[in-house]
């Protein structure tokens, strides 16, 4: 019997409770339904929920502990000489005696009594049923795999027992509960408010251990490299050393990273900026609603692109046409033809990472813009002033505080921003102010350190921990700045 | 001029009220939003140095046509204007007339108070500002100064000029409104309801301070209230579905008028 048919039936149980529940509320009514406190619907979904939930709770845990329990029964079942080689070579042996249990489950009768006598030939006779194994079987892995089998057996029965009896109970309780002045409809509600409280939990709780799985790997990595270092290290090589070789540890600077994701970021709102302001003060002054009804919604199609689409942009076409039209300018001036524009730079990120930006300053800005009151125009129209003198004078003055909350909200996507970086700003870790040069930022500093065949355990992997975190609560400082400023703003027009 | 008693002061003011001619004339004015018509063809000429209220049920079309005479309606997309307007002669919907320069000489006061979200100061000096009435430090003082007194704020507001105008109190921030309207020196102030926000003793106050401008600027005010046309006013206006009904002295008006819609409409009867 297998977890989804169990849960098949309890909700068969449910709906069945919830049926025999309303039929026997309206049964109580004696066909006065304004007699009961709820109507029949609300005392079956009552019935339905006592049936259901607590049975749900029960194969939850049930699933959770079982496993946990039947593992430390094989564990300490394993022979004294297994356990003595510490936790690893335990593992090993735990994860083998598991695939020879999911491999005897295919044999036959015969076959088991022959390969418990003699277990020699163990890894042929699972090969030949298709259950690969890592290493030769030991002799006392049959028997503990057998073992295995047998409490992974009784488990599951006793679940499916356990949880129909919870579930069964549950619907009887609550249906012989059911009377007129039963509050099945506030009962119902406060279900309700339990299930929405834990959904929103759900979502905070994740971004906690999110932060607190990369907190405890950011530790590990502080145990190799001082904080001191990394902070304030002006150098970022870390060299990946070879094997056995360990005075080489490579340098942990974060500043040159940090440089390069303030300067891109610099570029990219130097550009977008202008652009999404203008076209957010036509939008919301000047264009006209059939126009800004059909404008509005194509500029915000570009915040739809995938980044990955800007990053081959930026590759293919911005960074070879800036590349070119530098060498064609230098050799206008000097006769020279050699550009002076890499491909991959600092302009060239800078100038994409500004397009994708364009619709978040242009969207939220004009959002902004629209909420200033239609009277403080009028009153400035009325005294003879222009449109733009309008604008300019008292309604960006009035919607600077939330334009300049947008403006950091979009700050903070182009410092976290990793796709279009990673194919154009480059991978040299320098600190210059030539925007015509290659740089790198934190996030493609991660990509780098996390790509290829590692182990979580040497501080050039951990580094990216590091500069995850770090990334982490400059946005997050960020993000709060612009929401109290934005917030702060509403409250003036409310 | 201080020998002049108030008295003497009015029958002045009326003598010139009936000797001087209209300030501005509408002459078979309509409006159209979009394929509605919000106007039918009418006719109103504004006294100078008077008074004019504009009376009528909601949606009669007394507000739409207030904002004809300084082009207010430009703002809204779908409206369209005809017939003709004239302020001293000249057609203010002629394609030569800058419109710009029009709302500078027809102010404008709005239903709700408005001020900018400056100081007060910042407020009244926005206007003259933008149109160069001022050049130096002390010459924008001025105008603030006579702005505010004209519009009876100087005495509440002159220790805290640099203080957000948003800060001042309902009826205070429509006396600001109205100081700014002022300091562009404009000819004509039209006002739209400028007391239904504000609570009884700072319409008093507004209302006086109607009363005294009039010497200087004419004046078109657009209320809900009959007690305020009666009491600020010197000739009235009724419209009625987009109709001007009568136009008459207010006296007259509201002891004798010549059309039974007013009558009804002024003592209750629909509205």
């Amino acid at each position: 019997m297998n977890t989804s048919l169990i849960l098949l039936l309890v909700l068969v149980i449910g709906l069945a409770t919830y049926l025999a529940g309303r039929a026997r509320a309206l049964a109580t009514s004696k066909g006065k339904l304004s007699a009961l406190h709820s109507l029949p619907g609300y005392h079956g979904t009552y019935a339905a929920i006592c049936a259901t939930i607590p049975a749900l709770l029960v194969l939850a845990l049930w699933l959770v502990a079982a496993p946990v329990y039947i593992d430390n029964d094989i564990r300490s079942s394993l022979p004294e000489t297994v356990l003595a080689e510490g936790e690893a070579t335990t593992e090993l042996a735990l994860g083998q005696v598991k695939s020879i249990a999911g491999g005897l489950k295919l044999l036959n009768a015969a076959e088991l009594s022959t390969l418990s006598d003699d277990p020699a030939n163990l890894r042929e006779v699972l090969a030949a049923k298709g259950v690969p194994l890592a290493g030769e079987g030991e002799a006392y892995m049959v028997g503990s795999a057998q073992r295995f089998n047998t409490l992974t057996t009784a488990s599951r029965y006793l679940m499916a027992a356990a949880v129909f009896l919870v579930a069964v109970a549950g619907a009887v309780l609550a249906l012989r509960g059911i009377k007129t002045p039963f509050r099945a409809r506030n009962q119902v509600e406060r279900v309700m408010l339990g299930a929405l409280m834990l959904a929103s939990s759900i979502a905070i709780l994740t971004t906690i251990g999110i932060v607190g799985s990369m907190l405890s790997e950011t530790i590990r990595f502080f145990q190799s490299v001082s904080p001191v270092e990394f902070f304030f290290g002006t150098v970022w090589d870390p060299r990946f050393s070879a094997a056995g070789s360990s005075d080489t540890s490579g340098q942990f600077g974060l500043l040159p990273l940090l440089a390069g994701t303030l300067y891109i970021a610099l570029v990219a709102m130097l550009f977008a900026v202008p652009i999404g302001l203008f076209a957010a003060i036509y939008m919301a002054e000047y264009a006209r609603p059939a126009v800004r009804s059909a404008v509005k919604p194509l500029l915000e199609i570009l915040a739809g692109i995938p980044t990955i689409v800007y990053g081959f942009f930026a590759l293919v076409t911005v960074g070879p046409f800036l590349r070119d039209i530098s060498a064609e300018l230098n050799g206008l001036v000097t006769g020279n033809y050699v550009s002076f524009i890499q491909a991959q730079s600092v302009l060239t990120a800078g100038i994409v990472m500004g397009i994708m930006l364009i619709p978040f300053v242009s969207s939220l800005s004009d959002d902004i813009i629209t909420q200033v009151p239609a009277s403080l125009r009028d009153g400035s129209l009325g005294l003879g002033a222009t449109r733009s003198e309008t604008i300019k004078r008292v309604v960006l003055p009035a919607a600077l505080p939330g334009i300049v909350g947008a403006l950091l909200l979009t700050a903070s996507r182009a410092v976290g921003e990793t796709m279009i970086v990673v194919l154009a700003a480059g991978v040299a870790a320098r600190m210059q102010l030539n925007p015509f040069e290659a740089m790198t930022t934190v996030t493609v500093k991660i990509v780098n350190q996390l790509t290829g065949d590692l182990e979580f355990n040497s501080p050039q992997t951990l580094v990216a921990f590091a500069l995850g975190i770090t990334l982490f609560f400059i946005t997050l400082c960020l993000n709060i700045y612009a929401l109290y400023i934005v917030r702060k703003y509403r409250e003036q027009y409310e | 001029m201080n020998i002049m008693t108030e008295a003497a002061v009015e029958k002045a003011l009326d003598q010139k009220m009936n000797t001087v001619s209209h300030k501005m004339v509408g002459k078979d004015v309509s409006v159209y939003y979009g394929e509605k018509r919000a106007l039918f063809d009418v006719n109103l000429n504004v006294r100078e140095n008077t008074v004019t209220a504009l009376i009528g049920p909601s949606g009669c079309g007394k507000s739409t046509f207030l904002r004809t005479l300084n082009r207010m309606n430009d703002t809204i997309e779908s409206c369209r204007v005809t017939g003709r307007i004239t302020l001293d002669e000249d057609d203010i919907y002629d394609p030569s007339i800058d419109v710009v320069e029009l709302r500078a000489r027809v102010g404008m006061v709005f239903q709700k108070p408005n001020p900018f979200p400056k100081s007060i100061y910042e407020n009244v000096a926005y206007g003259p500002k933008i149109h160069g009435l001022a050049r130096t430090k002390a010459e924008f003082d001025q105008i603030v100064e006579t702005s505010l007194q004209k519009a009876g704020l100087w005495n509440e507001a002159k220790d805290r000029l640099h203080e957000p105008g948003t800060g001042l109190s309902g009826g205070q921030q429509q006396r600001l409104c109205i100081a700014r309207a002022v300091a562009v020196s404009p000819e004509v102030i039209l006002m739209d309801e400028p007391c239904s926000a504000l609570d009884p003793i700072a319409t008093a106050k507004v209302e006086e301070l109607i009363h005294e401008l009039r010497a200087n600027y004419t004046i078109v005010i657009v209320t809900h209230s009959m007690q305020q046309a009666a009491r600020v006013s010197q000739r009235t206006a009724m419209f009625h579905l987009g109709n001007l009904v009568e136009e008459n002295d207010t006296d007259k008006m509201f002891t004798n008028p010549d059309d039974q819609r007013t009558q009804d409409y002024i003592m209750g009867r629909f509205g």
